[in-house]
């Protein structure tokens, strides 16, 4: 069976409702949200701690509050939607194939199409970690899954590698549930989370932090029985004779996110820098009408910038469905620079660009006195200057089209320590 | 008694002392004596969590204390929020138990669960 849809947004979380609603608004009304899970929301089903959405409604909401308003807006507004149904083929003349049990698999032929599919969690296959291979390593998104949506707990005496948000979160979590935390453990020399969860998820329940330090060993013969964790020099390798062990039931990872990026690789769409695609300023990504946004494009540390984002993909969408989105040959790129990881978007098409231009970047570690430098051909565009900056947070920026002088070239972003005289 | 602490206000993080007279040292702006002051006079945090539910779709509703309640009070918040379970329908906002553990601040569902 094929059906024809204006707009097929993949994925129904944070990303592809707001998509959805921002495109409705502009007009496009032929919509279907294709979700893999049983609810609308993705991610933010399981974030049931609070501190989301300051910034797109102004007030402090757990994760299920947030995602709640955006289901509001999108059943106010009657978008179709099809739950537990996965996408499993997409073509670059945007016929996407999706299979779910009540319809069996339906061939959609989408005018538009918006890639809203999140990311995943790096896992313990990605690192390496020697010694046994037990039960009970598992990553902190998982278990959060686990606890906070189907109601258990995954262990009683817990360890923890990696500093990132969620395995902060969910170490107080555990915490809160009556498990025993230990420690975390974290290779690089700075903590890759937000200072408020140093604080309020490890400080509050005396839970050490092990910067430079990584699992050097884990033992047990079918269950997880001790963690060993050891220093590591400054090229990361285990200092040998450093060791500490911890007896435990649970290792939890919180080692990164990936953006979930098979869809790309489906398209021929090589992967960005970010793993994600490579888009422009309307998100759009290099082949005509399908747009990119939310941590499938870059992991995001805040649901606001995504919604953010979201948003634009779904207004860039309705302008290309009504033939007001055309492409040029002429773009500017947009590349990081030193001290710069990435930058989104890494083209620019300056005759086609709104007024302002939002880009956004993260800078590769944390840094005090500090300019960021904007270079246009090498010139000197803009210059902030930061008293500190962070990997784990994203910067957002906006460059005012009118100091790109003309419609070719490189933009350059860069970190420039502060001369002290 | 004095306190170290980091400033979670801003990136900077800011180390923070504060001595026996309340006075802030090491904070690069104003914020960061506010929050210290707070923070070492009546540390608040709200608590989220869950609590059992008689639902088809899901074993646990998402909960949260409608205010932030006294740090000293987050395990006697915990202790009732495990001894609580609530029936369908539930809709956001509605107070399952009122003043918890004596902190003032009611346990409100942050999920609707209807069936």
């Amino acid at each position: 069976m094929m059906v024809g849809k204006d707009l097929l947004i993949i994925g129904g979380g944070s990303a592809g409702m707001a998509a959805a609603v921002a495109a409705y608004d502009r007009g496009v009304k032929d919509i279907l949200i294709v979700e893999k899970g049983p609810f609308l929301g993705g991610i933010l089903n399981q974030c049931i701690h609070n501190g989301f959405g300051l910034q797109e409604f102004n007030e402090e909401l757990t994760g299920p509050e947030f995602l709640t308003r955006f289901v509001h807006q999108v059943e106010d507004r009657k978008i179709a939607y099809k739950l537990n149904s996965y996408v499993s083929d997409i073509s670059p003349d945007k016929v996407v194939t999706y299979c779910n049990m009540v319809d069996g698999y339906v061939e959609v032929k989408a005018k538009a199409i918006i890639l809203a599919t999140g990311c995943y969690e790096r896992n313990a296959g990605a690192i390496g970690i020697p010694g046994d291979r037990p039960s009970g390593i598992i990553t902190a998104g998982q278990a959060q899954l686990y606890l906070n949506e189907y109601g258990y707990m995954v262990g009683k005496r817990v360890f923890i590698l990696g500093s990132g948000d969620i395995g902060l979160i969910m170490a107080r979590r555990m915490s809160l549930e009556g498990a025993k935390v230990l420690g975390a453990a974290e290779i690089m020399p700075y903590s890759n989370g937000l200072n408020r969860n140093l604080v309020q998820c490890l400080q509050d329940f005396g839970i050490p932090l092990y910067l430079s330090h990584t699992v050097s060993k884990v033992v047990g013969k079918s269950h997880l029985e001790k963690v060993e964790i050891s220093e590591v020099d400054e090229k990361l390798q285990i200092i040998p004779g450093t060791s500490t062990s911890f007896d435990v039931d649970t290792l939890l990872l919180s080692i990164g996110l990936v953006p979930y990026n098979d869809l790309l690789i489906k398209l021929g769409l090589p992967p960005s820098r970010t793993k994600g695609a490579n888009v422009n300023e309307h998100m759009e990504t290099d082949i005509d009408g399908i747009f990119s946004c939310g941590n499938v494009l870059h992991v995001h540390d805040l649901v606001d910038n995504v919604v953010a984002e979201a948003k634009l993909a779904g207004v860039s969408a309705a302008l290309y469905l009504g033939g007001n989105l055309p492409r040029h040959n002429e773009v500017i790129a947009c590349l990081p620079g030193d001290g710069i990881g990435y930058v989104v978007p890494e083209e620019i098409d300056r005759a086609n660009a709104d007024d302002t231009i939002q880009v956004k970047f993260r800078v590769k570690k944390p840094s005090h006195d500090v300019f960021i430098e904007y270079r246009f051909n090498n010139e000197i565009i803009k210059r902030i200057y930061k008293t500190a900056i962070v990997p784990s947070e994203m910067e957002v920026d906006n460059i005012p089209k009118k100091i790109l002088k003309n419609n070719q070239g490189t933009i350059t972003i860069s970190l420039k320590q502060r001369e002290v005289k | 008694m004095a306190y170290d602490l980091i400033c979670i206000v801003c990136p900077n993080g800011c180390h923070l002392h504060v001595d026996d007279d309340f006075n802030v040292t090491g904070n690069r702006c104003p914020r960061g004596a506010v929050y210290a002051k707070q923070e070492v006079t009546n540390p608040t945090r709200v608590v989220t969590s869950t609590v059992r539910i008689d639902s088809k779709v899901l074993k646990v509703l998402p909960v949260k204390t409608k205010a932030p309640v006294s740090k000293k009070k987050i395990f006697d918040v915990m202790a009732v929020i495990n001894k609580t379970s609530v029936k369908v329908p539930v809709h956001i906002g509605d107070v399952l138990v009122k003043d918890i553990a004596g902190t003032g601040a009611d346990l409100v569902a942050t999920r609707d669960i209807l069936e």
